[in-house]
């Protein structure tokens, strides 16, 4: 539950100021508490996160390691579901779900995956709240022309396919910062990404791409929350506008906010698969879900097993963080109960 | 209301105007060309493919090339086919002439090809994919939403919503692979790859006969595409069901005594499936577009395949032609939706 709690005490710690706003965030826990669903969802995420950061620990083999005779190996339970693997598949107790076409553990590699797929899940959310809040924000607050602006931007970007532009995007920055000269700044962004195994890219990409239905809701929020009395009382004593913002708007609109992308989470996670189910993703041999389903669906009919555990892991995911944002959603705002 | 259309058919063209020239920008800004090689080709040679392809000139020049190629007709003695470089998507004999509207370039990856060509023989599938995969997830996930709706916390309820779930949980890369191994692979029942239906076709999207083959080779992908969709409007008209069920004009029409099949079908029904229908817009552009995995995994010869190799390649017509055609049908799906809905619910009214 270490997620749901810290996304709470994050909401709380802006909602502690009134007694009313106290109560709403308690009174959601306990909401959520009640649903097994969601509690469900928790539980898998936390152990998702234990898999990531005891990854070492816990994959008996090395991600990159290819023990080029084992290629293609599978243990013998899986004849018992696939039995047509039986005339050419060899057998070998050593790897848990087998190994793919270059003798790498496939287990292993599910384990290491899951770093990226969180990394992303942690990451992307974060950069679309901080890129999303401060436009629509800035937006929705000073209104007029850069309202206007801002908004027409917006727009605009809203008509590019996401996926089409993270494709160009990231085709865009892979060779950019393909040969960079040392100590030039492309050879420092690009020994970054490297260090990262092609994370950081990623991260720009969804980052760019994922910040516009944020800004138009918080903008939304931003109008709503404009008008009241205590905004009016603010600027009457004469506060500052950074600090109206931080203190008075910011802590009453952060709740749906929070909620979009705790709810967005799984398309975070379905993007960055994609990305490297096309090849733009992370870079080999740093595991991703997305890599692996895209070299084993090559091989689906004669190794499924190689197709069917990434599969079932990113599966997993993504049902463990729609169970918990829904949850997250129906507790904060009972009324919307199984709105999308 | 017509000015209203006018209006925004006038932000259409600035949408299409912005789109292009940021994917211009950005598509020249990646550095190496479409004839980059491992092992560079000879200066000269270079120069005349650039010279060919009138990469040599300045690039503001090329975009109002390329612009003017797009929107402007223009009449030509050559029947069409002949020449990449001579075609259009539009033909139209006129006489001893043709009339040939919308050039969209030529594709620096294939010499007999053109973009046209790719809008004439690969869009057509991609689109029959996308229409059927709503087609599925609006006959599908209506039913659903309303069953768990008006079932609200039973069994039926918790079934149609795990449904959802697992929809929205399983991206076609997790479900298209799992399909074709059970049933393609495993079982037989459905051919694991290839498209049912060939160019030319009618109308410019129909295919030419509906056979069971057609269908039984659409089945898998059509479901591994819509399965997620159908999930969004399942929740979707599950959630707004709920809410117009406890409005006071459902109430008053239970105390006239009508019958509860009238109420659900004439008064809560009809204004609960509004928001349904506005999804319904991105929802068809994003399943169109959205078909690259959908036809890799089922192997289609799609247009899904081009963006991806297009952006790779820096196949520049390409680039451009897919990225404005799937903008102008993400902004026309838009506009039908508002006025659709404007349509539907009289106290929404433009202007």
């Amino acid at each position: 539950m270490a997620v749901q709690t810290d996304v709470l005490k994050a909401g709380a710690a802006g909602a502690t100021r009134t007694q009313k706003g106290e109560s709403l965030w308690l009174d959601a826990w306990r909401r959520l508490r009640r649903n097994r669903a969601a509690i469900i969802g928790g539980v898998l995420i936390i152990i998702l996160v234990l898999t990531a950061v005891f990854a070492d620990v816990i994959a008996p083999y090395s991600y990159y390691e290819q023990v080029l005779v084992d290629n293609n190996k599978i243990p013998p339970w899986m004849l018992a579901i696939f039995p047509f693997m039986a005339p050419y598949a060899k057998l070998s107790t050593d790897y848990l779900v087998g190994a793919d076409y270059v003798g790498r553990d496939i287990f292993s590699r599910i384990v290491y995956g899951s770093r990226v797929s969180l990394t992303v899940a942690l990451i992307a959310p974060l950069i679309s709240l901080a890129i999303g809040l401060f436009i629509g924000s800035l937006s929705g607050f000073r209104g007029g022309r850069t309202d206007s602006i801002l908004m027409r931007i917006v727009d605009v970007l809203y008509a590019f396919p996401t996926i089409l532009f993270v494709i160009l995007l990231m085709a865009f920055f892979r060779s950019t910062f393909a040969k960079p000269d040392p100590g030039s700044f492309t050879y420092a962004v690009s020994s970054l990404d490297n260090r990262m195994g092609g994370m950081l890219f990623i991260f720009v990409g969804l980052g760019i791409t994922a910040w516009e239905t944020m800004a138009r809701l918080s903008r939304g929020q931003v109008l709503s929350v404009r008008e009241k009395e205590y905004i009016e009382a603010a600027k009457t004593i004469g506060v500052k506008d950074g600090r109206t913002m931080r203190k008075h708007v910011l802590p009453n609109i952060i709740g749906p906010l929070i909620v979009y992308e705790t709810l967005a989470i799984p398309t975070y996670i379905a993007l960055e698969a994609f990305l490297s189910f096309i090849g733009l993703g992370v870079n080999p041999p740093t595991p991703s879900w997305g890599s692996m389903i895209a070299d084993g669906s090559g091989v689906v009919r004669s190794y499924p097993n190689q197709v069917i555990f990434p599969a079932l892991a990113l599966a997993v995911t993504m049902f463990a963080f729609n169970f918990l944002g829904d949850g997250l959603r129906d507790a904060l705002d009972p009324r919307l109960r199984g709105t999308q | 209301m017509g000015r209203y259309v006018i209006r925004r058919l006038l932000w259409l063209i600035v949408v299409l105007f912005a789109v292009s020239v940021i994917t211009f920008g950005l598509m020249h800004a990646v550095p190496g060309g479409p004839f980059a090689r491992e092992k560079a080709l000879p200066e000269e040679i270079l120069a005349n493919l650039n010279e060919r392809y009138h990469l040599d000139e300045p690039l503001p020049m090329q975009y109002a090339r390329y612009i003017y190629d797009v929107l402007i007709p223009k009449i030509s003695d050559i029947p069409p086919g002949i020449s990449t470089r001579d075609d259009a998507v539009f033909n139209i004999k006129l006489g001893a002439v043709w009339l040939k509207w919308m050039n969209f370039g030529p594709s620096y990856a294939s010499r007999s090809r053109s973009v046209n060509d790719i809008f004439r023989d690969n869009l057509p599938i991609s689109f029959q994919l996308g229409v059927m995969a709503l087609t599925l997830s609006v006959i599908i996930g209506v039913p659903l939403g309303i069953m768990a709706a008006l079932k609200q916390n039973t069994m039926w309820d918790y079934l149609g919503m795990s449904i959802a779930i697992f929809g929205v949980s399983v991206p076609v890369i997790v479900l298209g692979p799992i399909l074709v191994a059970i049933f393609a692979v495993a079982l037989g029942w459905f051919p694991a790859t290839g498209w049912g239906a060939q160019p030319p076709f009618m109308l410019f999207f129909l295919p030419k006969s509906l056979n069971p083959d057609y269908f039984r080779s659409a089945a898998l992908p059509v479901i591994a595409l819509g399965l997620g969709s159908m999930a969004i409007i399942a929740r979707l008209t599950r959630a707004t069901l709920l809410q117009v069920i406890r409005e006071d004009y459902i109430r008053t029409a239970r105390a006239k005594g009508l019958s509860e099949r009238v109420i659900i079908v004439r008064h809560a029904l009809k204004n609960s499936l509004i928001p349904v229908i506005t999804v319904l817009g991105p929802l068809f552009a994003a399943l169109v577009t959205g078909t690259f995995v959908t036809e890799t995994i089922f192997g289609i010869p799609g247009m899904g395949r081009y963006f991806v190799t297009s952006i790779t390649n820096r196949d520049y017509p390409v680039i451009m032609g897919t990225i404005l055609l799937y903008a102008f049908l993400l902004v026309i799906a838009n506009l039908v939706v508002d006025l659709v809905y404007a349509w539907l619910d009289p106290r929404i009214r433009y202007e």
